[in-house]
């Protein structure tokens, strides 16, 4: 090879687009509308139709927390199915052995998860790019395996995994299993998104979004590259520990193949189809992973993988930017039928 | 000592495989910037293609050189048709892309030709190589493959105008366009050459691993775990680490107590994300310095 070539020139691309923090949010009439059938479609549906809900919800908070590290900071991974992996097994694990109430649990997963991602940040930050994708990587397989091992089997239950309870709705409320879970996880979801929205307007979310658009800069003008970085790592592990918390109770039951690499990318999918760095986006990719590979299975049995791939090349080609492409347009529509 | 390097020599046996996948992956980083995910089932469907070709009865090197063919020209479809249109779209769209392309190539494998396991045959045969137990002459000849590959890609990016192009192009596109570069079709190219190039992995690793639809899931992850360690910006790195990663492996499921083969793959991956820690550009590649 050359010499010319040994010193290659490269201006910095961004790999994540710089999204303004204002657009990060819905306006305060359209949250409304969405939190008011958030409440109501429960009373009206069946108790399968609720328990998809509270996952759609569950799933919508992991993939919230990949959007702030994603969207937010510049971060990029394929690990999330670890976080939630450990969130999930720290909440049952608390319940079945130590006989905790599970809504103690899961502030409990997430400081675990914030530890551990909190640590997991400090190698990865080294890394970028593909090599901070292949280290998420590696850790999202490996996670199954550890979990599987005989030193921890009297904890984890190994292979089996453990069977946890579902909690009855508390002072005799007259409201099904389902529906309590439901709306308890309603309020937990609301709770974090709120104090997601808060973060990224902070000080600390500007912080991110500086290291994101461009981390020399962001150096250059006393932000602490390598602490906002980790945060953001611990952040996003917190919350998807506590969705990993609200997933074991939900589904009543942790193992460690419910939490392979294949989370990992379906929360990925999740991000890009609800719009990197749009949280409200979250619901919407929540709902693409939980319902696209049903209808997929629904319109052809032995192609279903190969359905759920054309849609999905049909939703990135329509609106590559997720979500939040559809949510501008529809905001430009509504502001030029305003002015007629 | 005989135990090391025996363990050594089956290491570098089964690296042989990863270095074939980690030469078509850097292809593509090479030309695209991305790692391709759908990569591995590319080859997939291709070895298949190979192996529906010997059904029809055409001889192992007639469908060999067809399948090739067939690749090449199939890359290049795939990237006119689906990716050329996401070019301007933001790099995680294009992830999500791979991932759909992967989805819908290993369905339709399925389909065509179900998910029972198949016998592919090797044109070197499986006797022991050079009396060796450990090596078989099918191995010894993926090897070879694999280094005669590395070599001819080495005089093509340096000796050829096609070779030099696509380096201008991968490096400093919008330099190489005013010197009269098609960047275009030269991302194109280096989907084909890639495509091409994992046919051949596809073809060579069948043997080892059986044919099925699912057989390369396994082998990629390897395959990229190889060329990030070797490093992405270099061919000869990418199958060192191939390489690497086979002798990591064996000799951690020999040497470290309690290693079974659930554990061999975190260990393998730990390692290497230590080795990027020390050198984030991989051990052969060149550090990128970015202009401010």
């Amino acid at each position: 090879m050359s010499a010319a070539e040994e010193v290659e020139v490269v201006t910095e691309g961004q790999a994540v687009e710089a999204v303004p923090k204002r657009a990060m949010t819905l306006g305060y009439g359209t949250s409304l509308v969405v939190l008011a059938a958030l409440v109501l479609i429960p009373l009206f549906v069946k108790n399968f139709i609720i328990f998809q809900m509270t996952m759609l919800l569950i799933y919508g908070l992991a993939v919230l927390a990949l959007n702030i590290l994603t969207g937010g900071s510049g971060q990029f991974s394929l690990g999330q199915s670890a976080f939630y992996a450990v969130g999930a097994y720290t909440s049952a694990i608390l319940m079945e052995h130590a006989g905790m109430n599970y809504a103690l649990t899961l502030p409990i997963a997430g400081i675990v998860c914030f530890g551990f991602g909190f640590l997991f940040g400090q190698p990865a930050l080294r890394l970028s790019g593909v090599y901070l994708a292949l280290a998420t990587f590696a850790l999202a397989t490996a996670m199954p395996q550890l979990l599987k091992l005989g030193y921890f089997e009297h904890w984890t239950g190994g292979v089996q995994g453990l069977v946890v309870t579902k909690p009855d709705a508390p002072f005799g409320l007259p409201l099904s299993q389902d529906m309590w879970l439901y709306y308890f996880t309603l309020v937990v979801t609301i709770a974090i998104y709120v104090a997601s929205v808060n973060l990224l307007r902070s000080r600390s979310g500007r912080a991110f979004m500086a290291i994101r658009d461009n981390e020399i800069a962001a150096s250059a003008m006393g932000v602490d590259v390598a602490l906002y970085k980790t945060l953001a790592f611990g952040v996003s592990a917190g919350i998807t520990g506590v969705a990993g918390g609200l997933g074991a109770i939900a589904v009543q039951f942790v193992a460690p193949d419910g939490y392979t690499i294949q989370l990992a990318i379906s929360l990925f999918l999740g991000m890009v189809v609800g719009g990197v760095g749009w949280l409200p986006g979250s619901i919407v990719g929540s709902a693409f992973i939980i319902f696209v590979p049903n209808i997929a299975e629904g319109i052809s049995k032995g192609l279903s993988g190969a359905v759920f791939g054309v849609l999905l090349f049909l939703v990135i080609f329509l609106v590559p930017h997720g979500a939040r492409q559809v949510a501008i347009v529809a905001q430009q529509l509504a502001a030029k039928l305003k002015k007629n | 000592m005989e135990l090391f390097a025996n363990q050594v020599l089956a290491g570098i046996a089964t690296g042989a495989i990863y270095a074939c996948m980690a030469l078509a992956v850097v292809m593509i980083y090479q030309a695209i910037d991305h790692l391709n995910f759908a990569q591995g089932e590319m080859a997939m469907f291709s070895t298949f293609v190979s192996w529906q070709l010997m059904q029809w009865g055409v001889p192992y090197w007639g469908a060999f050189v067809l399948t090739v063919a067939f690749s090449f020209a199939a890359g290049i479809v795939i990237e006119r048709l689906l990716f050329k249109p996401l070019a301007k779209a933001p790099i995680l769209t294009n992830v999500a892309g791979f991932i759909a392309l992967y989805a819908i190539i290993n369905s339709v494998a399925g389909l065509i030709w179900d998910f029972t396991i198949k016998q592919y045959p090797t044109p070197f045969g499986s006797s022991p190589f050079l009396g060796s137990q450990l090596i078989s002459t099918h191995q010894a000849g993926m090897i070879g493959i694999t280094l005669l590959m590395l070599l001819l890609l080495f005089f093509f990016f340096r000796f050829t105008r096609v070779g030099l192009a696509m380096r201008a192009a991968a490096s400093l596109p919008e330099s190489a366009r005013l010197v009269g570069i098609n960047t275009s079709w030269m991302i194109a190219l280096g989907w084909g050459m890639a495509s091409a190039i994992g046919s051949i992995a596809g073809m060579m690793i069948a043997p080892v691993v059986f044919l099925e639809p699912n057989m390369m899931l396994g082998v990629l992850i390897y395959g990229f775990a190889a060329a990030v360690l070797g490093g992405l910006s270099s061919p000869f790195g990418a199958v060192m680490g191939g390489f690497l990663v086979g002798i990591f492996e064996n000799l951690v499921g020999t040497y470290i107590p309690g290693v079974g083969n659930e554990l061999k793959l975190p260990i393998a991956l730990a390692l290497i994300i230590v080795v990027l820690v020390v050198k984030p550009a991989g051990l052969f590649g060149r550090a990128i310095v970015k202009r401010v």
